[in-house]
């Protein structure tokens, strides 16, 4: 009798110890969400109805004047170039990030060579050196030197050596890719480079899958690298280039717009992300430089 | 059939493909890291501005670092000190809360005795500010609460009678920072902690769950098992996470630079490290562009980002490979010592 009024206890205990901790939760929830949820629904709300009532949590319906007025508002710039030129940027390096990077993950898991090692420890070396430490002499040579200001090159191209998803990459050929596969396609009179191709992409999905959404997210946020290389041409500008010089407008202010043109930044990146959220939960823990 | 075949295929040597396959990574990596590093060194090395190309030797580190060589020089390295006072404190109020409150979490997320509803939907949650643009996120808390008499929170204070607050700190209060560093602070531990947690929580996962069973039936509590099993055991995913953090800590740009209302009240005291290098380079007349400045600026911040690094190698290398390696070195010497040894027709 004794032992069942213990574990009674001891259940109720727990219970109300996840109860606690269920609300706490739920209070961080809220933090998490109130600002992003005030945007949107600032975001329907008329410059005058912001003025009136800036906080609100009641959506208005604006929506569509709004989001017509950050065309009409901004003539210097073409807010939807942003978002396009932004999504060639992402897009392109996503692709040369993934496909080279795997590329280099295999020669080095699949060949033995005499400076493998060496290759690997240097690319795990490297793998921490942050952007802002060499963007001086980046710029210098890029703008200075080569005169690639307002182009995409210096954005796109240096996708294709990633240092932290070849690590990735290799980490997960060790686990999951046989060699044997290599071999066999091989005898089957198969070349080196369609073995790579039709054999070991196939088989690295899940990992290629993971290492494109946050190269793509990656790519997509980037405001220091855009903001050093394109520097006068207004039809280069990317989206967070955009959100910056509509917010710095100081003339006849559209309250209404300056909030719809964020959102807009926002949601196609939350819509991803609630679609692929169990791939990029899973794949935080899985490498990466953080702030 | 086969096995001359496969004979055949042991025979080729493969070695040249693996060249190949990573070749190209190596060819951008030093054409677009590795030149441009070795570019901002030598720029270090030059004189700024009018003098830019100018081999002017350690002369831009003792301005950035002592102010020697004039009043402007003073006002430089005293905009260089505070700018890394900036980026320590910064980063010091962002990480504390954010390991806290993301360990605190990660453990209750991974306790089996409790009964949490909605876990996945939490920590889905909690990750979503971290795949925000960071300069939608400046822009979201712009609007929300910034030094302009329209963003959400002084128009609140304002329609309710109070007067509006200078958030970002202007010109009143330029003697307190407390606002403006506290909104970052926030800004970071908004964007960061959600990740921080998933990292935490892998650590935690990645523990023997043996050991929390055989704590809970020897009978510890929550709280000593937290002490004593947990803590202990995840000390190394704390450290990695304390050392990515500040390597990313020493990168801190977007939100500190981008939380002001307009160009020209530049927060002084959000001035991180990575401002100063940006400003020194980033300049609309190319007459006046400091490469000097942000160049040595940027070899210190490399250096220190270097000695963080080497410390997160050494972590992150394969521990097991590191021993053997190890171990045969001392066999192939020891091989060595004896073979010497009976050369010389000793005994042992």
């Amino acid at each position: 009798m004794e032992n069942v009024g213990v574990s009674q206890n001891y259940m109720l205990k727990q219970r109300i110890k996840s109860a606690i901790y269920f609300v706490i939760c739920v209070i961080i929830t809220l933090i998490c969400l109130v600002p992003i949820y005030l945007l949107i629904v600032n975001a329907t709300h008329s410059h005058n109805e912001l003025i009136q009532t800036p906080v609100s949590l009641i959506p208005g319906g604006n929506i569509v004047p709004n989001v017509k007025a950050i065309v009409t508002q901004y003539t210097n710039w073409n807010v939807w170039r942003g978002y396009a030129n932004s999504l060639i940027i992402a897009g392109g390096s996503t692709i040369l990030t993934v496909f080279f990077s795997a590329m280099t993950a295999y020669g080095l898991t699949v060949y033995d060579f005499r400076i493998r090692d060496g290759a690997y420890t240097f690319i795990l070396a490297v793998m921490m050196i942050p952007i802002q430490v060499t963007s001086t002499g980046f710029v210098q040579f890029m703008v200075g030197t080569l005169g690639l200001a307002n182009s995409f090159i210096p954005l796109i191209v240096p996708a294709i050596a990633a240092p932290a998803i070849v690590f990735y990459m290799r980490q997960y050929m060790k686990s999951s890719f046989p060699l044997d596969i290599v071999e066999a396609a091989r005898i089957d009179g198969c070349n080196e480079f369609r073995t790579f191709i039709s054999i070991a992409i196939p088989m690295m999905k899940p990992a290629i899958a993971v290492q494109a959404i946050f190269a793509f997210v990656q790519n997509w946020n980037n405001y220091y690298t855009q903001n050093m290389i394109l520097l006068s041409k207004a039809e280069r500008f990317t989206m967070p280039m955009m959100i910056q010089k509509v917010l710095r407008v100081d003339k006849n202010i559209n309250l209404g717009a300056q909030y719809a043109a964020v959102m807009l930044s926002i949601v196609p990146i939350v819509v991803i992300y609630v679609c692929l959220s169990k791939f990029i939960v899973g794949g935080v823990a899985l490498g990466g430089v953080k702030e | 059939m086969a096995s001359t075949a496969q004979a055949r295929i042991k025979s080729i040597s493969y070695a040249k493909y693996g060249y190949i396959f990573i070749l190209p990574f190596f060819l951008v990596y030093c054409f677009f890291q590795i030149w441009p590093l070795i570019n901002t060194f030598i720029l270090s090395f030059q004189g700024n501005a009018s003098t830019t190309g100018e081999w002017v030797g350690f002369d831009n580190y003792s301005t950035i670092l002592f102010g020697n060589g004039g009043r402007s020089a003073a006002a430089i390295a005293s905009d260089f000190r505070e700018a890394l006072l900036n980026t320590v404190i910064l980063w010091v109020g962002n990480f504390i809360p954010q390991i806290l409150l993301s360990l605190l979490l990660a453990v209750w997320f991974t306790d089996s005795k409790l009964h949490i509803p909605g876990k996945g939907f939490f920590k889905v949650v909690m990750y979503l500010p971290n795949i925000i643009t960071a300069v939608s996120v400046a822009a979201l808390f712009m609007q929300l609460i910034s030094n302009q008499k329209t963003s959400a929170f002084n128009g609140w204070l304002l329609n309710h009678g109070h007067d509006a607050i200078e958030f970002e700190g202007g010109m009143t209060y330029a003697s307190s920072p407390g606002w403006s560093r506290g909104i970052v602070m926030f800004i970071q531990t908004w964007m960061w902690f959600g990740n921080t947690m998933i990292m935490m929580m892998s650590g935690i996962l990645g523990i023997n769950p043996s050991l929390f069973e055989a704590a809970s039936i020897d009978g510890a509590t929550s709280g000593q098992t937290l002490r004593k099993v947990t803590l202990p055991l995840l000390r190394p995913m704390v450290v990695y996470t304390l050392i990515t953090s500040m390597i990313g800590g020493l990168q801190m740009f977007d939100i500190p630079y981008l939380y002001h209302t307009d160009r020209a009240s530049l927060n002084e005291h959000l001035r991180t490290a990575a401002i100063f290098v940006y400003e020194n380079f980033h300049v609309a007349n190319m007459k006046q562009v400091k490469y000097g400045y942000s160049g040595a600026a940027s070899v210190i911040l490399f250096i220190i980002t270097v000695i963080l690094g080497i410390i997160v190698f050494r972590m992150n290398r394969d521990e097991d490979e590191h021993r053997k390696k190890k171990e045969r070195k001392a066999l192939v010497k020891e091989a060595k010592a004896q073979a010497k040894l009976a050369r010389q027709g000793g005994v042992l």
